[in-house]
């Protein structure tokens, strides 16, 4: 009895997972997404299909959601030879943040067209930028950001760890106050001269205002990490967070991600470097390199280490 | 409180004894991040050099005028004026060095040399002497990012001014981004090196 009850569960599950598929196979269209170089579109067909009308780049409409009056270019159209895969080339590569929407005629019997949506998955989106931002392109290792403060304060784990938490949460707190700044002071009123006097005010304000705040809720985590927040004013990696988001005209979501991203990256570099530091105070190293040289050398070797994700790629 | 320096040895006093790059370590982001060819550090250097001049000359000029209990936000807010400047001039009459330089022309605005200078000195000396002593970290921070160019872009690409001088390329190595770690860090060395055997010298 418990077993076919089972049974019909799993069997429930299936078809109501495997709805979608057999949906989309109703319109022709098995899969879609867009390719691996930037003017490109992936589709997959359900069946065979008539290689000339699937390769008449006449046949299709292509455009951004928000904007179906501009048909974009479509170059040409090849049919893998698995006669269901089909590669669209643009002339011009694709914003792949937004959806597209592309319109295929002539493709049944019927004639109707098929029309359907190319989007990423926008949480995976979201996700590597947070990774983006601590690895591939950490602040300290592949921009170069924030480095008097890295090689002040990495000499021992506790400070560097203390350090990159304040870091990480002034970043978080002052890019989320420069994103509603930026959105609905400055480009409304088209004040976008005023980025820099106005994101390094706001950043010495939210120093203040962490500080302030700090000492009346937590006052045992004001004790550990007060004395770093003065460090923190006007230090390029955190001034660089709201200029980037900015420039990328991010939204809440993506923003919060980036100084996310960025803070914990800068948490990781400072970790890394303090415990390298640590052990180095017993090598014994050359009178010439003594001190800030060999650290130095040590953060270039890690810069290297870290050019090795410059081939990771996420969604 | 005037400083007794002639403007010829403040000038100096930036270059060489308190060199903002090799002697005070300070503003190391650019050194490592752009320093790939004698042009770039050329250009931000005269970037910095703006900046500093006219932060040191408008703060020393409202010295008097200034709390002393608000005088960082009233620094930061002048450096960021300035950069404003520079950032909008070099935008619209050099395009293409401004894409080069990248972000790093924005982020003048938190080089912790400026706003030490602004500090240390400019509140306390005469605009005459602060304009001077601007001059000389300027020119500090210039030369100091100009050698390291000169040393990456002739180990790494063989040329300098993006003229061909060597005929080959020694070591790919040093234009690499990365590479600007290794180069500090082996200057440094070499500083400390030439300093360790003259000291060695007079004493004997």
């Amino acid at each position: 009895m418990k077993t076919s009850t089972m049974k019909r569960i799993v069997l429930l599950l299936a078809v109501v997972l495997a709805l979608p598929v057999l949906a989309q196979a109703q319109e022709l269209i098995a899969g879609k997404s867009f390719g691996k170089a930037k003017n490109e579109i992936v589709v997959t067909f359900a069946g065979d299909v008539d290689r000339a009308t699937v390769e008449n780049p006449a046949n299709y409409r292509v455009y951004e959601e928000q904007d179906p009056d501009i048909k974009l270019d479509l170059v040409r159209v090849a049919l893998a030879p698995d006669q269901k895969t089909a590669t669209l080339t643009f002339k011009e590569p694709l914003n792949t943040r937004v959806p597209h929407v592309v319109s295929i005629s002539h493709l049944s019997e019927s004639g109707a067209a098929a029309t359907f949506k190319v989007m990423k998955p926008y949480l995976g989106y979201l996700f590597s930028i947070l990774v983006s931002a601590l690895l591939i392109n950490n602040f300290v290792f592949t921009k170069y950001l924030g480095l008097c403060v890295f090689f002040g304060t990495s000499k021992r784990k506790d400070t560097a760890k203390g350090m990159g938490f304040t870091f990480t949460m002034v970043m978080v707190v002052s890019a989320i106050m420069s994103w509603f700044f930026y959105q609905f002071i400055l480009k409304p009123y088209g004040l976008n001269f005023l980025q820099i006097v106005v994101f390094i005010g706001l950043v010495s304000l939210t120093v203040q205002a962490v500080d302030t705040v700090l000492r009346k809720v937590n006052p045992a985590l004001f004790n550990a990490f007060g004395v770093y927040l003065v460090l923190v004013i006007a230090n390029c990696v955190i001034i660089a967070v709201p200029l980037i988001l900015a420039d990328n005209e991010y939204n809440f979501l993506e923003s919060f991600m980036l100084a996310l991203g960025a803070g914990g990256g800068f948490l990781l570099a400072l970790y890394l470097m303090s415990s390298v530091r640590e052990r180095m105070e017993l090598a014994n190293i050359p009178a010439t390199f003594k001190g800030v040289p060999i650290a130095f050398i040590v953060a270039g070797q890690f810069a290297l280490a870290f050019l090795g994700f410059s081939g990771l790629t996420l969604f | 409180m005037a400083t007794d320096k002639t403007n010829l040895q403040l000038v100096v006093n930036g270059i060489l004894n308190e060199n903002p790059i090799f002697r005070l370590v300070l503003s190391m982001c650019p050194a490592v991040g752009i320093s790939t060819t004698v042009m770039n550090g050329f250009m931000l250097g005269i970037a910095v050099l703006f900046v500093q001049v006219c932060s040191s000359c408008t703060i020393s000029l409202f010295k008097n005028v200034i709390h002393p209990r608000i005088r960082i936000p009233t620094y930061t807010l002048t450096i960021a004026t300035w950069v404003t400047v520079i950032d909008m001039v070099l935008a619209a009459y050099l395009p293409e060095a401004y894409a080069k330089m990248g972000i790093f022309i924005k982020l003048i605005v938190a080089f912790a040399i400026i706003t030490m200078r602004l500090e240390m000195f400019a509140c306390k000396e005469s605009v005459n002497a602060s304009f001077w002593d601007g001059i000389g970290m300027g020119l500090g921070f210039m030369f100091g990012m100009m050698a390291l160019g000169f040393v990456r872009e002739l180990l790494g690409m063989g040329t300098i001014l993006g003229y061909d001088v060597l005929g080959f390329k020694p070591l790919l190595f040093f234009v690499l981004p990365f590479a600007g770690f290794f180069c500090v860090g082996l200057m440094m060395a070499f500083f400390n090196y030439i300093e360790i055997v003259y000291k060695r010298a007079k004493r004997a």
